[in-house]
């Protein structure tokens, strides 16, 4: 079951190591500004991002409007930069959701014994089969879109993969020498499970999900690009990419900038996650397993 | 065939059937978990007449007990019969089969790209100097990054509204395929050369290799006949989870360059709450990731003689 928690952008933060250190604190500083301005956007840009002044429509790139002016002349930067907030609250949002239940259920699986190992890992292997955003798109089709239904739809196909690697430490943990000895002192099994297992099993846990949050923001902003997620007034960069689709051909910034600062995110959340993980493995020969 | 092998591929089988049992069960769930009368759920936002509501009911056996209208579903969904859409007034396995061609197009020139390009990006590379590595692994690094969909809209800004050299929207033949394909193909690609340059340059420290180089084998040969055979294994056992991601580009793709498929046909339906359409799309493909999965265990001992012997 190694290859269960080997997933693609795991294998490319892992080959992302090699780069040099200097890379790896670039990535961190951008990171670290990116979420400063999720927080804090109001550091960055004095503007407000739903002002429109229709007069300085369409405005390309200049001192005044850095990143050029919308259709109804609304300043692209500033938009950009609020649009932080919206585009993580939904990516980490997804992420947190999927790791919670993750958890709860890959506990379950790997402690509660055969029965309920064997339907939660069935179900697994069947949300695992659907193509990730067609199993999206049928959940959006039940529930309608939006920000909050797109974050649930996100987050039911990814946790499957986080219930699998909690099962597999846990089922690790478990057997470790530690455990055993907490068993012998005659600990309860609660508290093994909530003061020994939980923790041991939560690193690796939460540098998967570290990498996984760029996932989960290239898949947030595909569907909001689609319609389906964050609607377009809003200043998500996904909607923002869809909210000026008809004026591409006349005004590049509007299309370049909010997919830029998507990209730089996800580069930025994988290299430091790659670094997260290469610890990780170096500090703890036997957590996880690298790949292959 | 060994033993074991065939009993792993019964293993395999089994786990399929349980599978497609699964997802037919979820679209079953997933019918009667929408909110309101079932009735309303399959018509979607589309308005009908009296008689055909009397219609779905009867089709859907809606008037029957739980148990009886899920073995209904399932026998039907098993002879192939995916149900009606009512937005488009034409069976699902209708609508499917005339928005499958475009798509497939689509994807089987994506796919296509994406691996010639990423085999000869990670030949190129593969046990090169740092920087030509570090150069490669920088530019899959950011390819791997990008979501799909602003790869489509740059390459449009640039090709099609800044320099005009092929059509924005639709297109026939050729012109109107390369952009979506390429914008389908690079991102793809990214990720298949650091698989395969990763594959390639731990084969080229095999013993083997030094054989092939000591007979006195230019280093193209060496890559070519020796290695690339070892570097594509890893990406055989991606093929599953690139199917799957396929599917979804398809989507994504067609709705930045306007194209006719099954994208259009699937917002369309989620748009419209059309479940029909969206749960027959996303039966197929559970069905289709299942038998690409099986024909690989199948293939894999022909690709690798020594899983024959092994396991």
């Amino acid at each position: 079951m190694t290859h269960a928690i080997d997933t693609p952008r795991r294998r490319i933060a892992g080959a992302a190591l090699s780069r040099p250190r200097l890379g790896r604190w670039c990535a961190a500083l951008v990171l670290a500004l990116i979420v400063l301005t999720a927080i804090a956007p109001g550091l960055f840009t004095s503007g407000v991002p739903h002002e429109a002044d229709p007069l300085a429509a369409l405005r390309a790139p200049s001192g005044a409007h850095p990143f050029g002016t919308d259709a109804i002349g609304r300043d692209v930067f500033t938009r950009v930069v609020y649009g932080a907030r919206h585009s993580l609250v939904a990516a980490v949002g997804a992420t947190v959701l999927a790791v919670t239940a993750g958890t709860l259920l890959g506990l379950v699986a790997g402690l509660a014994g055969r029965i309920a190992d064997e339907i939660i890992m069935r179900l697994a292997d069947i949300t695992l089969s659907l193509p990730t955003l067609l199993l999206a798109l049928l959940v959006l089709t039940i529930t309608g879109p939006g920000t909050l239904n797109s974050i649930y739809a996100i987050a039911l196909y990814t946790a499957p993969g986080y219930a699998r690697l909690v099962r597999v430490q846990s089922m690790v943990i478990r057997r470790s020498g530690y455990v055993e000895a907490a068993t012998a002192l005659g600990l309860t099994r609660a508290r093994i499970v909530v003061r020994h297992i939980v923790p041991n099993a939560f690193i690796p846990l939460l540098v998967l999900a570290t990498i996984e949050v760029g996932t989960a923001l290239v898949a947030s902003s595909s569907l909001s690009f689609l319609g389906l997620g964050a609607r377009p007034p809003a200043p998500e960069w996904g909607a923002m990419l869809a909210g000026g689709r008809d004026y591409f051909s006349v005004a590049w910034w509007i299309a370049v900038f909010p997919g830029a600062a998507i990209t730089l995110t996800v580069l930025s959340i994988t290299v430091v996650g790659g670094a997260l993980q290469r610890r990780l493995e170096g500090l703890d020969p036997s957590g996880g397993g690298r790949n292959r | 065939m060994t033993a074991t092998t065939r009993r792993r591929l019964l293993t395999r089988l089994a786990t399929s059937l349980v599978v497609i049992w699964g997802a037919i069960t979820v679209s079953f769930c997933a019918l009667h978990l929408t909110p309101g009368d079932v009735e309303d759920a399959i018509v979607g936002t589309s308005i009908v007449t009296p008689q055909v509501r009397a219609q779905i009911v009867a089709e859907y056996g809606l008037d029957r007990p739980l148990v009886a209208q899920y073995g209904s579903y399932l026998g039907r969904v098993l002879r192939g019969d995916l149900g009606h859409s009512y937005q488009r007034h034409e069976p699902v396995v209708t609508a499917i089969a005339s928005q499958l061609g475009p798509s497939l197009l689509l994807a089987v020139t994506g796919m296509g790209l994406a691996l010639i390009l990423a085999t000869a990006t990670a030949l190129l590379t593969a046990g090169r100097s740092r920087w030509v590595r570090g150069l490669a692994s920088g530019a899959e690094l950011v390819g791997t990054s990008v979501p799909m969909f602003w790869v489509g809209i740059l390459l449009l800004t640039v090709f099609s509204f800044q320099l005009g050299w092929f059509p924005a929207v639709g297109g026939d033949g050729l012109t109107g395929l390369l952009l979506p394909a390429v914008s389908m193909a690079l991102p793809v690609a990214a990720l298949l050369s650091q698989v395969m340059r990763e594959g390639l340059e731990r084969v080229l420290h095999e013993p083997f290799v030094l054989t092939a180089r000591a007979r006195g084998m230019g280093d193209t040969a060496v890559r070519l006949r020796h290695a690339l055979r070892h570097a594509l294994l890893p990406v055989v056992t991606l093929a599953g989870w690139l199917f799957g991601l396929m599917l979804g580009a398809m989507v994504v793709i067609e709705k930045v360059f306007s194209r006719e498929g099954l994208g259009g046909l699937m917002l369309d339906a989620v748009a419209g709450k059309d479940l029909p359409v969206v749960m027959g799309v996303v039966l197929i493909s559970a069905f289709v990731y299942v038998v690409v999965n099986v024909a690989l265990d199948l293939l894999y001992p022909l690709i690798d003689p020594r899983l024959q012997e092994e396991r």
